[in-house]
Order: structure tokens, then C-alpha cells, then sequence
């Protein structure tokens, strides 16, 4: 059995080579289970939008077999209807369009400062570090109500459980620092609540165990996810001056240019994993029950059904129905927070730093190609 | 053309808020679609339509 691809081969913004070989065929992980590649638009936005294509899995995270891991509580992420629902629905009026847009003005200020910072740094200066990280990691904080003195704490913890690449153990005990130190501001918000979302669910009826798991979940799918699209997306731009131009001058492409790089580099490809909760039809292929499926948005988005042209990038063309945020019920629930920060961040940026440039040549850029969501770990520029 | 919504199925998104605001908004409390204009046509509601993740906007 062919193993899952993951070589990029010449180009880092592409998808792995093979990976749209064959819209649906059986590879084997790293971890020795053998999955369903789903690699066509229509095929994943199929699976992804039939929950008996059931979500109650682990995400086959690093070499964990499949089968090994039980969801956490308050991990939606993991859970189908009717539990996923309840839960999902106490969360979505926090990220509506609307409210995204009354914290446009807080992340406007956030990035502010983070430019700032970016300005004092020593150079060369680490885009990913200074910038495309904190950037989410701020405005996460704010979102769920983390007070201003422990955000530099609560940014550590975070970031050393993104690091991952430690030991399986390692990644435990951080994931058990992170849950002591929100069980202990949770208890504080019980006795004295403010204004942020983890505050609005004290009376949801949610037990602190799901409290903390949807905190966690939280934290992860927002902060690294829009950090790698911030650092690869400015890196990508910097190899098309002429597209990173048009998103400087224009707030209409710069909101185009958001869905455009989502779509193009599909920082998280493989990483969702679905299991048949009974024999189901794919493509006139029977996929028996308890196989598990795998979708490669990469693939589906550079699908040429999808749209024209799409290997090419062009901030200017309309929306596609990319499935970079996924598809179907579990479609995520932050898309329009992560849009928001990189509508505002790419453009600030390259307005304040107009000579801004790679210090390294791009070979030497350390991709990460070991990790479920793909992005650069460092990003050296000068301006 | 009438558009309906079937607020079961809906998960709250905002695809449709994003791509038509004068026809779609989500509600404050659950972020479900409410429906502004059931009369209402033109790319962005077709936009809207193929873009619901869950396909619970339909125009008849
Ligand atoms: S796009 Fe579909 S799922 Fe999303 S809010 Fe609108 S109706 Fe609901």
C-alpha cells in the first residue's frame, strides 16, 4: 500500500506531490493504519457534510493509532450530533460576522503594537515570532476573557504546546499545565466573572471539564492555525511582489487575497479523520463501517472543478467554496476571526515595512514539513 | 424564487452573512442564519447557496 504523501517535492507551496493521483484510494499513515484518501472537491465536501462519517475520533495525532484515543470532554471538535450541536451552538454567537466585526478595532490595535514590536526587534527579525504568532495568541485571549497580567504566561503555555515537536510525554505535561492553569481561572471566573466568552458559559450548564476542553480546543485551532497562515501567506506574497502589492493598496484584494491564500495553501490538509459508522457509498466504492477516511483539502482545492486555474495565485479572484476551514457541520466555527486577523495584518503590514524581505534565501526557510498544519517555524526578514 | 433556510441544519457558520449581509444574518445568541430577504437574488445569494456548508439554504 502506497504510504499517505507528504513530500512537497520542488515546490513549498504546493500540495504533496501525489496527493491528487486518485480521487479516492487507500494509503497507510505513519502510525500503520490504513485510511480512505479522499482527494476531490466534491468526494471530501461529500464526506465532510454526512456525519454518518462520524467525527468521534481522535485526529490520529502524531503516531497515535487511530482507534487509541477517546474524545475529551468539551472536545466538539471529536463529537457528532446531538452533542456536537448543543455545544456548538452555545459557542457561534461569540464568532458571528457581526461581533467579528465590533473587534475589528481591538485587532486593529493589537496588530498595531505588534508592529511596534516588530520595529524594536533586533535584525534580522523572525516574522513568526514577532508577529505571526502573538497576533492570534492576543486576540484569543481577549476572546475568551484571559486577564492582561497572565498573557504572557498563557502565550508560553500555548506556545510550547504548539512546539510539537517534543516527546508524546512532553506534550502531555504541557497539555496538563495549560488545563491546571485554566482550572484555576475558571474558579476565579466563578467568583468573580467578566466579560469573555469562557465567562458567558459559567452558566451554560458545562462542567469545568468541558469548560476547559473547549478553552483548550480553542486556543489550539485559533492560534496556530492563523499564526502559520500569517507567517507562510507573507512569505508566499514576498515570492509575487505583484500580488503583494495589489493586497497593500486595496482593502477590497486584501479581503479577496484572504480566501485566495487559504485556499492555495491549505495549511491543514490531512489532519481530520472520519470514521464509517456503517457500510456508506463513496464514488460507487463501498467504504465498510469502522473503516476510517481521511480528506486532503489541499488536494480539493486545487481541484480544477473547484475553479480555473488553480495552481495559479490570484488575490483578485472571487471567493471559491474552498474547503480550507473544512466543510459540512463541523466547518470551523473561528473562520471569520481567522479572516478578520489576516485581513487586517497582511496589509498593515506591508504598509508599515514597504521594504520588507526575506533574509534568507528561501531554501534555507525551515518548512515544516513534519507537522499536521503546515506553515514555516521561523521567518527571517529585513525591511 | 423564494429562499428558505433550515435553521436545523444550520451550523452557524456566517458563510452566508459573509457572502450576501443584506439577505443573511446570524442570530446573537446561537449564531444560526436568520433569513432578511426571502425575495432576494443575484450572485451573492447563489454564492451564498453553494457556499452553506451544511446545504441548508435553498432557493425554489
Ligand atoms: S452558511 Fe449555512 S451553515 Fe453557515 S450560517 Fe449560513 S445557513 Fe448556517
Amino acid at each position: 500500500m502506497r504510504p499517505l504523501p507528504t513530500d512537497r517535492g520542488t515546490c513549498p507551496f504546493d500540495p504533496p506531490a501525489g496527493m491528487a493521483d486518485e480521487p479516492l484510494s487507500r494509503v497507510r499513515l505513519a502510525n500503520g493504519d490504513d485510511v480512505w484518501l479522499v482527494a476531490r472537491h466534491d468526494l471530501v465536501r461529500q464526506v465532510l457534510g454526512d456525519t454518518r462519517f462520524s467525527s468521534e475520533i481522535d485526529g490520529g495525532f502524531r503516531d497515535v493509532p487511530l482507534h487509541a484515543v477517546r474524545p475529551e470532554p468539551g472536545m466538539f471538535i471529536q463529537m457528532d450530533p446531538p452533542e456536537h450541536t448543543r455545544l456548538r451552538r452555545l459557542l457561534a454567537g461569540r464568532f458571528t460576522v457581526q461581533r467579528m466585526h465590533r473587534l475589528r478595532p481591538r485587532i486593529e490595535q493589537i496588530v498595531a503594537e505588534r508592529l511596534d514590536a516588530l520595529e524594536r526587534a533586533p535584525r534580522p527579525a523572525d516574522l513568526v515570532a514577532e508577529f505571526a504568532l502573538p497576533i492570534p495568541s492576543l486576540v484569543i485571549c481577549e476572546l475568551l476573557g484571559v486577564p492582561y497580567a497572565e498573557r504572557a504566561e498563557f502565550q508560553r503555555a500555548g506556545a510550547h504546546l504548539m512546539s510539537l515537536t517534543g516527546s508524546l510525554e512532553e506534550l502531555e505535561q504541557s497539555l496538563m499545565s495549560l488545563g491546571g492553569y485554566l482550572t484555576e481561572l475558571i474558579a476565579r471566573k466563578r467568583a468573580e466573572p467578566g466579560d469573555g466568552l469562557l465567562d458567558d458559559l459559567l452558566d451554560s450548564g458545562l462542567s469545568d471539564e468541558e469548560l476547559i476542553g473547549i478553552a483548550v480546543l480553542l486556543l489550539i485551532a485559533g492560534h496556530e492555525t492563523t499564526g502559520n497562515m500569517l507567517a507562510l501567506g507573507t512569505l508566499l506574497l514576498l515570492q509575487h511582489p505583484a500580488q503583494l502589492a495589489l493586497v497593500r493598496q486595496s482593502p477590497e484584494t486584501a479581503k479577496t487575497a484572504v480566501d485566495e491564500l487559504l485556499r492555495y495553501l491549505s495549511i491543514v490538509d490531512v489532519g481530520m479523520y472520519r470514521r464509517a459508522s456503517t457500510d456508506l457509498e463513496l464514488d460507487g466504492q463501498v467504504i465498510r463501517e469502522d473503516e476510517f477516511v481521511t480528506c486532503s483539502l489541499a488536494a480539493a482545492n486545487r481541484d480544477p472543478a473547484l475553479l480555473e486555474r488553480p495552481d495559479e495565485l490570484d488575490v483578485t479572484r472571487p471567493k471559491a467554496p474552498h474547503v480550507a476551514f473544512g466543510f459540512g457541520p463541523h466547518q470551523c466555527i473561528g473562520q471569520n476571526l481567522a479572516r478578520l486577523e489576516m485581513e487586517i495584518a497582511y496589509p498593515a503590514l506591508f504598509r508599515r515595512l514597504p521594504g520588507l524581505r526575506l533574509a534568507v534565501p528561501l531554501e534555507k526557510v525551515p518548512f515544516k514539513n513534519d507537522m499536521a498544519i503546515y506553515g514555516v517555524h521561523r521567518l527571517e526578514v529585513e525591511w | 424564487m423564494v429562499i428558505t433556510v433550515d435553521r436545523e441544519r444550520c451550523a452557524s457558520s456566517g458563510q452566508c452573512a459573509l457572502a450576501a449581509p443584506e439577505v443573511f444574518t446570524q442570530d446573537e445568541e446561537d449564531g444560526r442564519v436568520v433569513l432578511l430577504d426571502e425575495n432576494a437574488t443575484g450572485p451573492e445569494v447563489r454564492r451564498a447557496i453553494t457556499g452553506c456548508p451544511t446545504q441548508a439554504i435553498r432557493s425554489t
